[in-house]
């Protein structure tokens, strides 16, 4: 599944960054920013409430394949110029961290 | 073999730009076509250096040798130092202030993670006097 598809499936709202067809392997929660690093998978799209510039840093270092910020969490501006310029998907949801990684799961095993 | 170079400033207490080094080194490994593998590794490891530097030592300089086989990484900084390196390699151990955790740092997992991802590590640091961080990732 790519992150286009799973979007799709889940009517995220795209924030920054581009569409990309990169293929979804997995999926992390998590708002610490060294422990997801040292803890979520290449590929991963990676649900949290932390939408700052950092957060855009790690999933680019960490190669995770989107940001998706669960509840409506806030992206900052600067966060927003960052993604779109290094190309980072990042979607929101109002949907809680739970509720998505269930659709995310259900998503990977179809 | 001559290596290929690469010297960065990381500036202090500016964690808007912090990644800014790593970052382009990543983007030079793949430019050149390095090992894949070992590019996630480095770029993750020499972040978590550079975070540190940040939050702790008010900034300092990135060192990065690429060989064929291996790349090697000296963070090195000024700052106040490491009283107790043991207890810092330690998972969830942190001394960074709350402002830095209320932006996802902090987690105390900064160097196990570099330990995690290289191949070699190891540590120099007085109190006062500053720290270097050696790191080496085999490109495989």
């Amino acid at each position: 599944m790519t992150v286009k598809d799973m979007a799709q499936s889940l009517s995220l709202a795209k924030l920054a960054g581009e569409e990309n067809n990169d293929v979804v392997t997995g999926c992390y929660i998590g708002d610490l920013l060294s422990w997801v690093m040292g803890r979520a998978g290449e590929g991963n799209a990676w649900i949290t409430v932390m939408g700052n510039i950092n957060a855009v840093a790690v999933a680019k270092l960490a190669e995770l394949s989107c940001i998706i910020l669960c509840e409506d969490a806030h992206l900052d501006e600067d966060a927003r110029i960052q993604a779109d310029s290094n190309g980072i998907a990042i979607y929101a949801s109002g949907e809680t961290a739970y509720a998505l990684a269930v659709k995310i799961a259900a998503l990977l095993a179809g | 073999m001559t290596p290929i170079t690469k010297r960065y400033e990381v500036s202090g207490d500016d964690f808007t730009h912090a990644g800014e080094a790593s970052g382009k080194v990543k983007t030079l490994l793949k430019q050149i076509g390095y090992h894949p593998d070992a590019i996630r590794r480095i770029a993750i490891a020499m972040y978590e250096g550079e975070i540190n530097m940040v939050i702790h030592a008010n900034g300092g300089f990135a060192n990065v040798d690429i060989y064929p086989d291996r790349v090697e990484i000296l963070l090195e900084d000024t700052g106040p130092g490491i009283e107790d390196v043991d207890k810092a390699m330690e998972e969830g151990y942190s001394t960074a202030p709350d402002e830095v955790r209320a932006l996802g740092f902090g987690a105390g997992m900064g160097l196990p993670n570099i330990k995690k991802y290289t191949d070699d590590m190891r540590i120099e640091s007085a109190v006062g006097v500053g720290t270097k961080v050696y790191m080496t990732i085999k490109g495989q």
